[in-house]
């Protein structure tokens, strides 16, 4: 490839690339991001080159293997251009037909579509879908368009736009104002405007800065950087080189954590051509400015998001915090301003240079401005990705987005922010998301995980779950951390088994407000949220579990049993054959019975259960009723007793 | 793993100091564990004492000291998969592989781990075996899924 010496030669070489395509040619765009090609969205496309070669149609169709489009629940997906024509769940067995029917006959397949859950109705495209149609899809809409490894696709759709623009019209400072203009928020977790601190760092004296994009994703359950990194690494790089051109800095590193093979592949990949192109590297675009990306792989350290850890890693060194007396726009990397954002700030930024401060500040609300992509996970219809304006209501993104909740169960909370976040109940699902009404809410933005929970959840094993995490994730640095965490999780699992006692809740809150106060860096901090936010909104669930030995959503395995309603068993035998430790006792028309002995609660006897019968019952807070007697364990059919 | 090889990654990274953590990460893919003589190399061949090295290998969850299995179970306890029940796949492996999460069996056939979100939360409870994704996991499923590994 030659390299691009000028705005000039840019747009020539964009407009090549353009004429070079047809709008008119069959296209099939193919999602492979992580999540589908867990779902076998590899094999799919292997499958798709060799019918298309054998059909003879490799000249006529192009095969476009994108990253991740969002709808990972009816992943591996396919959207057909130019008619746009997008089948779901797609299995190598269909692909035979695909190109038969609807590439050849122009037929559309109906059993592959989507099919609306409350009319029935067949949606054809895929814009069309309720999971996107209800979506703002300013940041992660590109997914969908382009294959990340190719730079011409990039080009294709506009990219290097606002690099160009900022090199060749605008100075750094007004790159800067721009972004201050725009009053973009950091979407990593703590909502810091990213204009300041990047003012901070251009203003320091030192003549060595650095950018860093933060894409030590850790929070379980949250997934939207890798699928931006993976999808779409251009306008990541874009963005970092805008950043850095406005601070004045240099050298550039991108912190990604190594489980992300497919996304560190993808940027190295981007970095190569783009340097070999000439967007990165020295004089770019001919205006005299230089800039490096290196890529640092992570080694598994949660504690390494937080931006002072994931320099000290950067170092080569242990991942631990350090006190934030001096910002680390002003000492940061090797003691030199250093701005370090999140995956998707970065990739606002890119937005907000190519269209404006003006047009980025027609989305969201007054304080937080702009889109925001969340993980909507857990117990919902349709898992996936979704890009919304700040301000939507959890109720919309929850119902209109996400479908609701799967098997007719109801909904009991929302658990936003990651670890550090907190449960948000029903009675609050008109809030407007946005950074300062989540943290008013007692959980918090983080970096956009939201894991929907049902009746089936437990929250006082939500906050078990969180609070083992982050003792688990603790760098062991400070004790506040290190000793009050772990003692926290000592209570709580002692609640959830049964073991809790008057004043346990008293003592949390104590170890709470401490670790609060005094920790070091934000893990430690904002450590108790799961805890504080769970009993500010269910505490009759602690008092249910401290008190009664109860636990009210049928959960926590210490205090619930299985039990088969004699009265309801129809001695089918599903239950026994299935049982993995041989709990169940029965026979040919016998009613069965659970040995509470040797019942492990697996809970597999309760999921076997024919629903017609639905015989097995988990109790929780009373004992067991006593088995019936052998003698009377004959099933009588309900109809032969009539007769 | 010769000293070769380690010298040649080592070189691929300037043999700058900075990249400890880069090296390391580079061998324990290619050699699944790290050798004390290995550690031992890298710690002559950029300067870092060893006991930093062993500071930094015992606090990334990426290294591992000991030799493991044939097989990586990894089981997913991100929240998604937390709440779709991980905790029963967990107790469902335990029985049958006879090891804790964190533990490799004696006879090195299978290492056993819990992982933080693997990403693919649409099909929770997962179930990851030598980077194969089993979805959708239920306790009678996990004994199916290990028959193609005995």
């Amino acid at each position: 490839m030659t390299r691009i010496n000028s705005p000039a030669d840019l747009e020539k070489f964009r407009q090549g690339i353009l004429s070079s395509r047809d709008s008119d040619k069959l296209c099939i765009t193919l999602c492979s991001g992580s999540a589908c090609q867990a779902s076998g969205s590899g094999e799919v496309a292997a499958s798709l080159e060799a019918e298309i070669e054998k059909q003879g149609l490799s000249s006529k169709v192009e095969i476009r293997k994108t990253g991740c489009h969002g709808f990972c629940e009816r992943g591996p997906i396919i959207v057909i251009h130019p008619d746009e024509t997008c089948y779901l769940q797609i299995e190598p067995v269909d692909i035979p037909e695909i190109i038969s029917q609807t590439i050849k006959e122009k037929q559309v397949i109906e059993r592959l579509l989507y099919s609306d859950p409350v009319t029935g109705k067949k949606i054809v495209h895929e814009s069309e879908i309720p999971f996107y149609k209800n979506q703002e899809r300013l940041v992660f809409g590109n997914n969908l368009k382009i294959d990340p490894k190719s730079i011409e696709d990039y080009l294709a759709i506009g990219g290097y736009a606002a690099l160009t623009k900022a090199l060749s019209e605008m100075t750094g400072e007004q790159v800067l104002e721009e972004v201050k203009k725009s009053n973009l928020r950091g979407r990593g977790g703590g909502g810091f405007p990213a204009g300041i601190k990047w003012e901070g760092a251009r203003n320091a004296p030192d003549a060595t800065k650095y950018v860093i994009v933060n894409a030590d994703e850790g929070d379980p359950g949250a997934y939207m950087d890798r699928s931006l990194l993976e999808g779409n690494p251009h306008s990541i790089l874009e963005g970092l080189t805008l950043g850095a051109y406005a601070i004045g800095a240099h050298e550039g590193y991108i912190y990604v954590r190594q489980e992300y093979p497919l996304a560190v592949d993808n940027v190295n990949k981007a970095i190569k051509t783009a340097e070999e192109l000439g967007f990165l590297g020295k004089n770019i675009l001919g205006s005299g400015f230089d800039f490096t990306i290196k890529v640092h792989q992570g080694a598994g350290a949660f504690v390494c998001g937080e931006s002072s850890a994931l320099m000290t890693a950067l170092e080569g060194r242990v991942g631990e915090p350090r006190p934030k007396y001096i910002r680390s726009n002003i000492k940061g990397l090797w003691d030199k301003p250093s701005v370090l954002n999140n995956v998707e700030t970065w990739a606002n930024v890119t937005l907000i240079i190519n269209k404006g401060a003006n047009w980025f500040r027609q989305y969201g609300t007054e304080g937080s401005r702009g889109t925001k992509i969340f993980s909507l996970v857990g117990k919902i219809t349709n898992t996936g990705l979704v890009e919304v304006p700040m301000g939507m209501t959890l109720r919309d993104i929850i119902f209109k987005i996400g479908g609701g909740i799967p098997n007719h169960k109801k909904f009991k909370a929302v658990q936003t922010g990651g670890p550090s976040g907190g449960c948000i109940p029903e009675e609050l699902l008109d809030l407007g998301v946005d950074f300062d009404a989540l943290s008013q809410a007692g959980s918090m933005m983080g970096s956009g995980g939201m894991i929907v929970l049902d009746e089936d959840t437990c929250m006082v094993d939500v906050a078990r779950y969180f609070i083992e995490f982050l003792t688990d994730e603790s760098c062991g640095k400070c004790v506040p951390c290190r000793e009050g965490l772990r003692q926290m999780l000592k209570i709580l699992t002692n609640i959830t088994i049964g073991k809790g006692k008057e004043g346990d809740i008293e003592l949390l809150e104590e170890l709470s407000e401490t670790a609060k106060e005094a920790a070091l860096c934000a893990l430690g901090q904002s450590a108790p949220n799961p805890f504080l936010s769970t009993l500010r909104y269910f505490r009759d669930e602690y008092e249910a579990h401290i008190k009664e030995k109860r636990c009210p959503a049928l959960s926590c395995k210490e205090l619930i049993a299985f039990y088969i309603d004699p009265e309801k068993c129809q001695g089918c035998g599903t239950c026994l054959k299935k049982c993995p430790t041989d709990a169940i006792i029965g026979g040919k028309k016998m009613i069965h019975i659970v040995d509470q002995e040797k019942c492990t609660k697996c809970g597999t006897c309760f999921e076997v259960c024919p629903t017609k019968f639905s015989a097995v019952t988990k109790i929780s807070g009373v004992p067991v009723p006593p088995p019936v007697p052998e003698e009377e364990r004959t099933v009588v059919k309900k109809s032969k007793e009539k007769q | 793993m010769d000293n070769d090889r380690i010298d040649q990654i080592i070189n691929k990274h300037q043999g700058a100091a900075s990249s400890l953590i880069q090296v390391l990460l580079e061998i324990q893919s290619e050699h699944h564990w790290l050798p004390r003589e290995v550690l031992q190399r890298i710690s002559e061949k950029l300067q870092v004492p060893l006991a930093r090295i062993l500071h930094i290998v015992t606090f990334y969850k990426a290294f591992s000291l000991v030799p493991k299995g044939q097989h990586q179970v990894h089981v997913c306890v991100g929240t998604a998969c937390h709440v779709r029940g991980a905790s029963r796949i967990i107790d469902s492996l335990q029985t049958l592989i006879g090891i804790k999460p964190g533990e490799t069996d004696l006879e090195l056939k299978y290492s056993f781990e819990t992982v933080n979100c693997l990403g693919c939360c649409a099909l929770g409870p997962v179930l990851e075996i030598d980077g194969k994704t089993h979805g959708k996991m239920t306790p009678v499923g996990v004994a199916d899924v290990l028959k193609n590994y005995e």
